[in-house]
């Protein structure tokens, strides 16, 4: 599959539910890959993901996915599918039946609509419970037919609001390899989610939103870097990790020294990322330290949204 | 493409239908003039006149059938099919399909239309055959093989065929535009059944009177036995067909804008 230029694209989108505020002043385009919108509960990630899929309409602005609107339904909803949040089904809809009406609606033919229900309920693992009616399926299953819905028309967008809810761990595994190889296919694949070591797994790119606002988006690494006033940090697992504090304690642009309380690591915090590693490496290399590790400790889409947000990243996230 | 998406949504639908227990107040409306017919036939040993059954089942017809049975009856189909996804939060499955709206519209008055025209127009068969079996089996043959009985059965099927068009139309309208479709109906249905009361010009404003004018036995006496300025055939139905065109482009217009106002849990 190969990306398509146009990507998904807001200029300038805005979404007020009469004087609620949904999303504001939204400029943001979206490329090939997985992207993920974090935010806390009502930054407006779900409202960003209705937009995009044509579930609400902007007050203001503009949304285009791959070059089309959903004012074009042919051509707009058979390039997107979207695993929405809302944990309701029809009445009596079997799994199995779902999808293939669904895809009957996408012009698929019966035995065309039958196969392809098969492949997406095989996807997500479904294949025993298929003829079950939706209403006897636990929460996790539900989570899962959903998913197979989504992907079942093979759209080139997957929009998924918070598509882990409700898995266990190994779903949220096989989801997560499942969304990595649709990513690597070309398809966009947009995720909310509140776990943050998960998406921090899989993002190619972060939009963090708070209260309807777009606050950081882009490589988390970059997004980090941008972040001067925060001092960077890495975790050296060594031999002699009270030789590479002593070293360290001299550099002017080191503000913090820790050795771990193990003895076997140093927590080294400095406000130039590219000085810090250079100093590590020239200590290195005179010393002849014995490196196990070098971890960056503050990299992650959690300590970048408690800069950035000022929350711990804790329990509303 | 899209008369198959119209088929897969009436499909969808008809099957939400029999499965979300949604048949039940419908179904108990159909079955209520067989049933009465039943009781009449039941409890009532006098055979009546053949002329006189025509004339009960006249009476009934219009004033139960029509103006009671088939317009609640449909209120309860069609104002549902749009608001009653809304009310189960489901409508996004449909919004996320590359269905034109029109299209969907289509599908679920096409499913509407089937069901209610199933139920009522059955029911108004089986209770004319049955109120006219009450004396025996040679005296109906003679009145539906040899007399005006299939003419007329034809007639009260059609008439109610066309009040479900008629109303469902206007009911799946209220049900885009109301969210609680009850007070609209009541509405309707007051309407409705206060048109003889109304100038002959407001008359014109209501499925019934285009029904009225064309059923093929005519009240004796009462309220409804008379009609100012009753349409012709041709006027009815081609009157009651643009109407239904007309409500119908209204709903699509008006499921263009549509949006979901759910949120998840």
């Amino acid at each position: 599959m190969t990306a398509e230029p146009n990507g998904i694209v807001f200029s300038d989108v805005s979404k007020f539910y009469g004087e609620v505020l949904g999303v504001n002043k939204i400029n943001l385009k979206i490329g090939p890959g997985i992207t993920s919108l974090v935010g806390p509960n009502g930054s407006g990630k779900t409202t960003l993901m209705n937009l995009m899929t044509g579930l609400i309409r902007p007050t203001r602005g503009d949304i285009a996915v791959l070059g089309t609107t959903p004012h074009d339904p042919e051509r707009f909803y058979s390039k997107i599918g979207y695993c929405t949040q809302f944990d309701t089904f029809p009445k009596g809809v079997t799994g199995f039946g779902l999808i293939s009406s669904v895809l009957r609606l996408h012009g698929r033919n019966k035995r065309e609509a039958e196969e392809q229900t098969w492949q997406a309920i095989e996807q997500v693992h479904m294949t025993d419970a298929a003829h079950r009616r939706v209403a006897g399926y636990s929460k996790g299953m539900r989570q899962r037919i959903k998913l197979a819905l989504a992907v079942a028309h093979q759209p080139t967008v997957l929009v998924l609001d918070e598509p882990l809810n409700g898995l266990d761990p190994m779903a949220r595994a096989e989801s997560i390899a499942l969304f990595e190889k649709l990513a690597e296919e070309g398809r966009f694949v947009v995720v909310s989610s509140h776990i943050l070591h998960e998406v921090d797994l899989i993002s190619d790119c972060v939009v963090m939103m708070s209260n309807g606002y777009v606050v950081a988006e882009g490589d988390i690494q970059e997004v980090r870097g941008e972040m001067s006033e925060h001092p960077i940090g890495i975790l050296v697992r060594c031999d002699r990790p009270a030789l590479l504090a002593s070293r360290a304690f001299g550099e002017s642009h080191v503000v913090e020294v820790r050795i771990e309380d193990d003895g076997a690591g140093v927590l080294l915090r400095s406000r130039s990322a590219d000085q810090l590693y250079a100093m590590v490496n020239r200590v290195v290399l005179e010393e002849a330290l014995t490196i196990e590790g070098v971890t960056p400790v503050d990299e992650d889409v959690h300590s970048v949204y408690s800069y950035l947000i000022g929350s711990n990243g804790t329990g509303r996230l | 493409m899209s008369i198959e998406q119209i088929g897969v949504v009436a499909g969808f639908e008809i099957r939400k239908f029999r499965a979300g227990r949604k048949w039940f107040f419908p179904l108990l409306l159909a079955a209520a003039p067989v049933s009465l017919v039943s009781l009449l036939l039941i409890f009532d040993p006098r055979p009546p006149s053949n002329s006189q059954i025509t004339q009960v089942f006249a009476v009934m017809f219009q004033t139960f059938m029509l103006r009671l049975m088939t317009l609640f009856g449909c209120a309860l189909v069609f104002a549902h099919l749009y608001r009653g996804d809304m009310v189960t939060r489901t409508i996004h499955f449909y919004l996320l399909t590359p269905v034109r709206r029109e299209v969907l519209v289509a599908g679920k008055y096409l499913a509407g239309l089937l069901i209610t025209c199933a139920l009522y127009g059955g029911s108004v068969a089986v209770a004319n055959i049955l109120i006219h079996s009450a004396n025996g089996s040679a005296v109906a043959e003679a009145h539906f093989f040899g007399g005006p009985g299939t003419r007329e059965l034809l007639s009260y099927v059609g008439i109610a065929v066309l009040a479900c068009l008629g109303y469902g139309s206007v009911f799946m309208l209220t049900g885009f535009l109301f969210k609680n479709p009850a007070v609209p109906a009541a509405f309707v249905l007051v309407w409705e059944s206060a048109n003889v009361f109304l100038p002959a010009a407001l008359q014109k404003f209501s499925v019934v009177h285009y029904l009225q004018s064309i059923v093929p036995v005519p009240i004796p006496v009462g309220p409804f036995a008379f009609i100012t300025s009753p349409a012709s055939v041709f006027e009815s139905v081609t009157g009651l067909g643009l109407f239904t065109v007309a409500v119908l482009i209204v709903n699509g217009l008006l499921i263009r804008k549509a949006e979901i106002n759910y949120v998840s849990d």
